[in-house]
């Protein structure tokens, strides 16, 4: 039997309470529909249809292109076609980070009718909205999958680094994503800042250029946890070596850290969400 | 364990009356104390008020339980408590068994998506799984009478057809308890009726119900016990009759006035018995004891019924019948005695009275009390609708073998 306790007194929960797993089972149907619904609407009365969801990564990687000219202009050295894949292979990614930081960001806010009449785990939201994005990227992905294939770009052992180095970047994205819905539900400017950042970011992110030409400061571009990230898909897809393992351990201990901290601070302000949205 | 399906221990719920944080930034400081320190849960910050006081409640597996209160009373925060979608500031609520909860018919519908599309949506937020969605697809449908738009956009409905598509979801989610507010003042008559057969239909199955409406018709038909609250504070728990008179009790208030002070207020039949309960058709007396606080001169006393929803049935003034005016000089008094057909249906209907010293200014009052006393029709079987219009019938056959009826007035 399924029971519900919501207590306000700071006692121990009751036994028979909600546990995690019990409720991730009851809940899995409703986050699927949930993603099933942010896709559906997005594609629903629109001109392009699924085409949005390489256009955006396209976007970027055509800016990217238009970066690299510019220097490949200034210092003179030709661009070749490792430094081209490099970009698109960190753009896509990078595509997926800002657009579910930024859909996660207004999940709650956007769903005020759901928080405000039917309860369910509020986590659901921004995680429906991060997987809604998962999906675009996906497609992305597989378009590029094709290109990487038709230009003979190789395989090796090292692509086994692929789907741990995707998983790192799901969880930076889910603790980012996650922490600033809950922040915007409280503060509605947040979603000005995260749109400001977000379209900044790219300039503190080595994607259109790699943290090794920025020199002794590379470190810098690093410090952004979803950086190393970058620079590994990069290192294992194009340049076939291994990834910078210490950096990898930082973005992990951001991801990790990260999750506790939002998951904590989120099942705390749950509770106040219906009357402060 | 208990044996209670829904149980309210002691349950205090405060809200604030201002905006909640100021700015950002507030935001990493608050954060923090969210995160990491126990909140002060029993005392009041400035601008905050208790939305519930204290207020318990148990439900028996299958029992139902209406919640009845003026507006603002804290019924809606104390379904919304049983839901989860709020938690209370101090005592506990606990829930058993699968509960479905309809705060607003069709919440959570997307615009954009079709019927089809929304009632698997809707149907999974509420808690069903698909395979059951799958299963009693065809009832929803039918239910919803809406086979005919199961691909148009919900955006394109009429809010009708929003309102039955969601309670024909919500109806079959098949719960073991049932949390519903006020949603049986959508939609059409016809559909009303159904929705409410529905309800009966799951109380009878079974289903625990808590129900909150301002129908006290629905109310007493489905619960055996109320409660009534007012301010956030339990007022009344039991039976439904006796729960439904204290509500009505709210309805009378006292007025002071500087002017003009009541001695006595009395509500009769013609035959002189002291009632407030009449049969539509009858009459009604109200008689009046004043006394002159100040200087009256060419006064004018007026009598008003309204609904308890504010709709003005009837109003006049004596001088507008009689020509007469009141005039007293202060510390004097005087007796006026109302005689009306209370030619209205089953409801309750508030008597006001009102003194004005120039009556085609309106609003300028010496005294005036639109609820000084309550009426309660009964209902009549004879009869229903919004005015009692007093028949008479006659029946004329055209064949000699059949005696025809007659009934003539009262």
């Amino acid at each position: 039997m399924a029971t519900t306790v919501l207590s306000g007194s700071r006692e121990l929960p009751h036994p028979e309470g909600r546990n995690v797993s019990e409720g991730f089972t009851q809940y899995k149907e409703l986050l699927f529909m949930l993603t099933w619904r942010d896709i559906k609407i997005r594609y629903k009365q629109s001109l392009m249809g699924f085409a949005w969801a390489i256009l955006m990564p396209i976007l970027v990687v055509s800016s990217g292109l238009i970066v690299m000219v510019a220097f490949a202009a200034m210092s003179g050295k030709p661009i070749n076609k490792l430094d081209v894949l490099s970009v698109a292979v960190k753009s896509v990614p990078w595509a997926f980070f800002v657009a579910a930081v930024r859909f996660a960001t207004n999940s709650l806010v956007m769903n005020k009718e759901l928080v405000t009449k039917i309860y369910f785990p509020r986590e659901i939201l921004p995680l429906a909205a991060i997987f809604a994005n998962l999906f675009d990227f996906f497609v992305a992905s597989s378009v590029l999958t094709i290109i990487l294939i038709v230009t003979r770009i190789g395989v090796s052992i090292y692509l086994l680094w692929v789907p741990g180095l995707l998983v790192l970047l799901l969880l930076l994205t889910a603790s980012c994503g996650i922490l600033l819905a809950c922040a915007n539900l409280f503060f509605r400017d947040v979603k000005y800042l995260v749109e400001v950042l977000l379209t900044y970011g790219v300039f503190f992110t080595p994607v259109f250029y790699s943290a090794s030409m920025l020199g002794k400061w590379g470190f810098l571009l690093l410090m952004n946890p979803v950086g190393p990230v970058l620079e590994s898909l990069r290192n294992t897809i194009i340049l076939h070596c291994s990834p910078d393992l210490r950096w990898l351990a930082y973005s992990s201990a951001w991801a990790i850290l990260g999750l506790l901290l939002t998951w904590k601070i989120f099942q705390k302000a749950e509770a106040s969400f219906a009357e402060s949205i | 364990m208990s044996n209670y399906a829904i149980e309210f221990n002691s349950v205090w719920k405060k809200f604030s009356r201002g905006e909640k944080f100021d700015s950002l930034r507030d935001l990493i400081p608050s954060m923090a104390t969210m995160a990491f320190k126990a909140k002060t849960q029993g005392e009041l910050r400035k601008r905050e008020f208790w939305a519930l006081r204290d207020v318990s409640f148990q439900i028996r597996p299958g029992d139902a339980l209406g919640i009845i209160g003026p507006n603002g009373s804290g019924k809606s925060t104390a379904l919304k408590l049983l839901s989860g979608i709020l938690k209370p500031n101090l005592g506990s609520v606990c829930v058993r068994g699968r509960s479905s909860t309809l705060i607003e018919l069709g919440a959570g519908f997307h615009p954009d998506l079709t019927g089809r599309e929304n009632i698997y949506l809707n149907g999974t937020i509420l808690g069903m799984k698909r395979a059951e969605i799958d299963k009693r697809f065809d009832e929803i449908v039918d239910f919803s009478e809406l086979r005919d738009f199961l691909d148009t956009p919900v955006k394109r409905y009429s809010s009708g057809m929003h309102a039955r598509l969601g309670f024909a979801v919500a109806a079959h989610v098949n719960p073991e308890v049932l949390i519903i507010d006020e949603v049986l003042s959508v939609g059409d008559y016809h559909f009303q009726e159904k929705c409410f057969a529905k309800m009966k239909e799951f109380v009878r199955k079974g289903a625990t119900l808590a129900f909150v409406s301002h129908n006290l018709t629905a109310i007493s038909t489905l619960c055996k016990n109320v409660l009534v609250l007012r301010q956030g504070v339990p007022i009344f728990q039991g039976d439904v009759s006796a729960g439904i008179q204290k509500y009505h009790s709210f309805y009378e208030e006292e007025t002071k006035s500087a002017a003009i002070e009541l001695l006595e207020v009395h509500l009769s039949s013609t035959n002189g018995e002291e009632r407030d309960i009449f049969d539509p058709g009858q009459k009604v007396v109200f008689e009046v004891r004043l006394r002159a606080l100040k200087d009256l001169r060419n006064c004018h006393p007026a009598l008003h019924v309204h609904t308890t929803d504010g709709q003005l049935v009837f109003v006049t003034a004596t001088s507008r019948l009689t020509d007469q005016k009141l005039t007293l000089a202060p510390g004097e008094s005087a007796k006026l005695t109302f005689s009306l057909d209370l030619n209205i249906h089953g409801n309750v209907y508030l008597l006001g009275f009102g003194v004005t010293p120039e009556i085609e200014i309106p609003g300028e009052w010496l005294y005036y009390n639109p609820r000084l006393r309550r009426i309660i029709m009964t209902d009549s079987r004879r009869s229903q609708g919004l005015l009692y219009m007093n028949p008479a019938i006659k029946f004329q056959y055209e064949h000699e073998t059949r005696k025809a009826p007659v009934f003539s007035r009262t």
